[in-house]
């Protein structure tokens, strides 16, 4: 049993990943219409996203907002301090804050990116995808090499 | 204001897509869709409008801007050694925030990316209107993001902002691809899949890099790799593999190259001329600062150890794609393959593992990039010309079109690797490299692939240059034909050139070559600028 | 000693810069021909003003570029390369004389592009012959590859494409797929010196072995030098127009081959280092085989400039011959053979286009009793063919002589039979066509009404039938020039 802890239980975010990726991957080489190849590109990366999101979690963490009682100057100065580059944590009684008590923010910072960046990629495919469909008429891609293949002779 | 220099670099193009976008919008709509651009030839003339003028303009303004910058970065970086930027000035000591940092190597980069844009962008002036009729402007903001996108892959010092940028001029790459003939929506989708594809596994490379360092600033990455005895880690060799497999799947490597020659045979020719010499070498350029300044040669050579199989993958795609773009019949085509082998000889080069085979490889991306470059402005030029895709309707081509085909026959020529071009220097140093490494296979494939480029460009010039005069021409009796004593008359050549605008940037291509070649000095001592720092074998000298 | 000038490279660029005016007439025939006529007499005058200095005992240097680190574009004159390079630039002037009759007579086509190319094919000739190091050589010598392949392909019909492919495939092919990799790894070996020197720059940096193969990939590399199995682009470029087949592919390109595989022979690998590898021989049989299978071959012809194709090949072959023997006699043959078969050779082919300018002819068949009609071209003919076999009073005596010396000093009595017969089979091929032309009834009957070609053909091929015999009294300066080189490459030895 500890083995499959060690393997699936403990890792299960990167298990969860793994799996929508290939979901991805596979509707992407795999399917026959354009719509579902870019709806396969949309869950590959999705998992990315998911499995950046995911690492960022700590055990026990919290939201990483600084709740800031007064003394803003102190808090800055420990903010810029805090050297794994993650935002400040929880302060307790003496200015300190704890690290491990906030989630890591950086990969969700990341994440809001890479989610521009793939709602950008999905709007480009689908507008590509509709000028293949005036062109051709089609947007199963059996369909659409036949048609290529007859105007090219 | 050199201080500012890689900001401004980047945010000339980027301020000026924005404007680009403004102006479109005050330009009143023509409908001239999809359907109607088959008739988008000379007989068809739009009367221009102002505010294309000032897109054109804009474009040309910004990109001198941002060539200004990458030259005085270049100055600075000769000087002082590594400009080091941090936007915003924020001096995160792991690298949260970004940082733009421009050494020898990427200078050297920058002055191409910005040098072959301007170029192209003078090109596109008589063309675009043909090309994408209506569309100018958009077809502007989405020429500068891209080659802003690519300026920043290049000056960026920090993992994940590469990612974004790559995908900025990925995407406005696509819809530069999308833009072209009919069948170009096709070949852009495929380009869509498979660039997503490479985009994310180097993302998810990325992440695995974070997860073991907590950086990502390159050199953060480095240090943390390098000081914490972290090249054993499994996590690390995993982020290498997905890294280096996303950015062998964006520049086309053999075996995922088939959707390049589609992809740049289709798309409008002002746009190819930006896309095909940059893109693939700005994602070499990528690859190989991901294996010497982040992960390090002693990770990639000694750690991982799969040199041996990557020059060999090399040396099967530099031969495949010689012999696929033999075969082809169309231009444009033959060019993409040609492309695909050339990125073989480059990724080929860079994993020879030794000092040699590295600057044949960086010098290459940069030999390349205007070889490329002049290849397909001369490709668009003839095709605009003669109107047809075909080799065999180039045609006694050199009565008509005499500077055209002069400029072109240099690039062959440098493609062939003929001295003093600078492809003849790149392959001096990737054999050396070869030899030195003793990986015969690749110096084999080479020698293969000059002889088949020669084939292949010879073909075109016995065509263009010595093909039968053709029909209108006054003949006399051909007597003799055996050995060949036969008699012609001169004819006066019908002069076709092309419009200055279209020819001059190849010409100033075409003498970059030699201009190239000439310096290969200069250019390999800044080079080793940088690679002196890494420890690669056969080095320092 | 050596001085640094100027000299090589304005004797390089002299016909290069040529083409500019070349072009700029090119609506005004005179001009251009002018220009041309202009450029080879001042190309001649500045080599020839770098012999008393090089007789001097001294060598001329000039460094071009620094292209590589540590690698730079660089000319060096020594008395080799100067006879190389006065051979070629003194044709230059006869063959531009022949060429304005010939196409002018012929009314060819593209006149401009043939007097251009060829100009710039002579600018890579003497880069070759001045360079200082192998990368020189190599870029000059694939330059000449490149701008003599307009000049094969000139008439633009099937045939002429199928020679300038041919012509291309395997000049190309050999200098990258051989030449090239084996440069590159002397330089890889060598860290960048690869100057040219009597010692050898190889010598001693390289295992036996390797040497081996790399003086195989250089001398097959060199594939302008005609040796068999890679021959054929000779015979080939055939369809070029004669003035192009007699200074190019009797004289400039053919030779520039064997300068080169001499130049890697005595520069590169040095004749003390090669006595050690003991692989010359296998070269040496190479020659040896070209030389008889060439001229027997030629027997077989019956187009005339073919026929002097194979005897070039075989030639050529002497050449490569003579300097593997290793004999100082045999390298002292060996230059000398470059100076006296150009002579004789050129003067072959003027003849061969004199005859088809005048006649439309070129198979021998058809030549019975043409010396009636053209006696001052047959005369010239004879004389051109005596010297290409070695018979007295001709400059073919003094060279042959010194090759056979050389394989007897050498004690490869073989290769002196190999000699002996090939000199009975140049006979065999070339005089029945003197005698057809002069003593055979009945002539032929396309003859009647047939004079001599146009002066200006008559001319140069009266002056190099001329010069044969003169320099069989008067070797001088080729001879001394030829004793220099030997004696420079040979001191090594003497010192050992």
């Amino acid at each position: 049993m500890d083995f499959l802890h060690d393997i699936l239980i403990a890792r299960l975010n990167y298990w969860i990943y793994v799996i929508l990726m290939m979901i991805g991957l596979h509707a992407m080489i795999a399917k026959n219409n354009l719509i579902k190849k870019l709806i396969g590109m949309s869950i590959f990366q999705t998992a990315i996203i998911l499995f950046f999101v995911s690492v960022g979690v700590k055990d026990g963490g919290t939201i990483p907002i600084v709740s800031h009682h007064g003394h803003d100057d102190a808090h800055a100065e420990t903010a810029h301090a805090d050297d794994a580059g993650e935002a400040a944590g929880h302060v307790d009684g003496h200015g300190e804050i704890d690290p491990d008590a906030h989630d890591n923010p950086l990969p969700h910072v990341l994440m809001l990116t890479a989610i521009v960046v793939g709602v950008a990629t999905l709007g480009v495919g689908l507008a590509v995808s509709q000028k293949i469909y005036r062109e051709y008429g089609t947007l199963e891609e059996n369909e659409l090499l036949e048609k290529i293949r007859s105007t090219d002779g | 204001m050199a201080d500012h220099a890689p900001a401004i670099l980047l945010i000339a193009p980027l301020f000026a897509a924005i404007a680009v976008t403004l102006a479109g919008l005050r330009r009143p709509a023509r409908g001239a869709e999809g359907p109607d651009r088959e008739a988008g030839d000379d007989s068809v003339e739009f009367p221009p409008f102002q505010e294309d003028k000032v897109c054109f303009m804009l474009t040309l303004g910004a990109l001198t801007v941002s060539l200004v910058a990458a030259l005085t970065m270049l100055g600075q970086v000769i000087d002082r050694g590594v400009v080091r930027y941090f936007v915003g000035n924020w001096t995160s000591p792991l690298g949260v925030g970004i940082e733009l940092r421009v050494d020898h190597l990427n200078a050297l980069a920058l002055v191409m990316i910005a040098t072959v844009a301007l170029l192209a962008a003078f090109y596109s002036h008589r063309r675009v209107e043909d090309e994408t009729p209506g569309k100018s402007p958009q077809f502007y903001a989405m020429f500068l993001l891209c080659a802003m996108g690519l300026m920043g892959m290049t000056v960026t010092g920090d993992a994940f902002n590469l990612y974004v940028l790559l995908e900025v001029a990925a995407l406005s790459g696509y819809a530069l691809v999308a833009m072209g003939d009919k069948r170009a929506a096709v070949a852009a989708y495929n380009y869509i899949i498979i660039g997503t594809i490479g985009a994310s596994f180097y993302l998810l490379g990325v992440g695995y890099l974070y997860i073991k360092t907590g950086s990502l600033n390159m050199a953060g990455i480095q240090e943390v790799i390098a000081g914490g005895g972290l090249a054993g880690s499994r996590t690390i060799q995993v982020a290498f593999i997905l890294i280096v497999l996303g950015v062998w799947i964006k520049m086309a490597f053999f075996p995922f190259c088939a959707w390049l020659p589609n992809a740049y045979s289709h798309a409008p020719s002002s746009s190819a001329c930006l896309l095909a010499p940059l893109v693939t070498k700005v994602s070499i350029y990528v690859m190989i600062r991901m294996m010497l300044t982040v992960f390090g040669p002693a990770f990639v050579f000694e750690a991982v150890d799969w040199h041996g199989a990557v020059v060999w993958l090399a040396s099967i795609g530099i031969v495949v794609a010689s012999l696929i773009a033999l075969a082809q019949t169309e231009l444009k085509k033959m060019l993409g393959f040609l492309i695909v082998a050339e990125v073989g000889y480059m990724v080929g080069g860079a994993w020879l593992a030794n000092h040699n085979g590295m600057v044949g490889a960086i010098y290459h991306i940069l030999s390349d990039a205007f070889m490329t470059l002049c290849m397909f402005l001369a490709a668009g030029i003839l095709i605009h010309r003669t109107k047809r895709e075909d080799i065999a309707g180039l045609t006694d081509l050199y009565r008509k079109m005499p500077l055209s085909m002069a400029a072109f026959t240099l690039a062959a020529l440098s493609m062939i690797g003929v001295p003093p071009t600078c492809g003849f220097f790149s392959k001096y140093f990737l054999i050396r490299g070869g030899i030195e490494a003793g990986q015969w296979q690749y110096v084999a494939a080479l020698l293969f692939a000059s002889l088949v480029n020669a084939i292949m460009f010879f073909r075109i010039f016995e065509k263009a240059y010595f093909g039968e005069l053709s029909s209108e021409a006054p003949e006399l009796e051909a007597e003799g034909e055996d050995d060949g004593y036969d008699h012609r008359v001169d004819m006066p050549p019908a002069f076709r050139e092309a419009p200055l605008s279209m020819v001059a940037p190849l010409l100033i291509a075409s003498v970059g070559l030699l201009f190239i070649g000439l310096n290969t000095r200069e250019i390999v001592t800044v080079i080793e600028q940088t690679l002196n720092l890494f420890a690669l074998a056969g080095g320092g000298a | 000693m050596e001085t640094h000038s100027l000299k090589p490279l304005l004797a390089c660029a002299a016909s290069l810069l040529a083409v500019i005016p070349i072009v700029a007439f090119r609506h005004r025939p005179n001009l251009r021909e002018a220009s041309t006529f202009v450029a080879a007499l001042v190309k001649f005058g500045i080599v020839l003003s770098m012999l008393p200095v090089v007789l001097g005992g001294e060598t001329i240097r000039c460094t071009v570029w620094e292209v590589l680190p540590n690698v730079s574009l660089a000319f060096r004159v020594d008395s080799f390369g100067l006879l190389f390079a006065l051979v070629a630039s003194s044709l230059w002037i006869v063959t531009t004389l022949y060429a304005v009759g010939y196409m002018r007579g012929l009314k060819e086509h593209a006149q401009t592009r043939f007097f251009a190319f060829f100009a710039a094919a002579l600018s890579a000739t003497l880069g070759v012959a001045f360079s200082a190091n192998l990368l020189t050589m190599y870029v000059f010598y694939e330059i000449l590859s490149l701008s003599t392949f307009p000049l094969v392909t000139h008439h633009q019909d099937h045939s002429a494409r199928t020679g300038g492919r041919t012509y291309l495939t395997y000049l190309l092919g050999t200098s990258v797929g051989f030449a090239l990799p084996a440069m590159i790894y002397c330089y890889a070996k060598t860290g960048g010196d690869m100057a040219f020197s009597g010692a050898g720059a190889l010598a001693g940096r390289v295992e036996p072995a390797a040497a081996g193969v790399l003086l195989l990939l250089f001398v097959f590399g060199f594939a302008k030098g005609g040796l068999m199995p890679f021959h054929s682009w000779l015979p080939g470029a055939m369809v070029a127009p004669t003035p192009v087949s007699a200074l190019l592919h009797a004289v400039a390109v053919v030779k520039v081959g064997v300068f080169c595989i001499f130049r890697v022979i005595t520069g590169v690998f040095g004749v003390g280092f090669l006595q050690q590898v003991g692989f010359i021989h296998v070269v040496s049989l190479v020659a040896a085989f070209t030389v008889v299978v060439s001229s027997l071959i030629a027997l077989s012809q019956d187009s005339l400039k073919r026929r002097l194709a194979f005897s070039t090949i075989g030639q050529l072959a002497y050449i490569t011959l003579g300097v593997s023997l290793l004999a100082p006699k045999g390298v002292t043959g060996s230059q000398m053979h470059i100076a006296m078969h150009a002579f004789g050779k050129i003067t072959l082919f003027f003849c061969a286009g004199a005859i088809f300018e005048a006649t439309g002819k070129k198979y021998i068949s058809e030549l019975t009793g043409i010396g009636k009609r053209m006696p001052l071209t047959m005369t010239a003919f004879a004389i051109g063919a005596m010297s290409v076999v070695g018979l007295p009073l001709t400059g073919g005596l003094l060279s042959k002589f010194y090759l056979v010396m050389g394989t007897v000093e050498s004690r490869q009595f073989g290769m002196t039979a190999v000699y002996l017969l090939s000199s009975l089979l140049n006979a065999a091929y070339f005089f029945p066509i003197v005698f057809n032309a002069f003593f055979r009834k009945p002539e032929n009957p396309d003859f009647i009404g047939v004079k001599e070609a146009h002066p200006c053909c008559v001319a140069a091929l009266c002056f190099t039938a001329a010069a044969s015999v003169f320099l069989f009294f008067c070797p001088d300066p080729f001879f001394s020039l030829a004793g220099m080189t030997t004696e420079t490459c040979f001191e090594t030895l003497v010192g050992d």
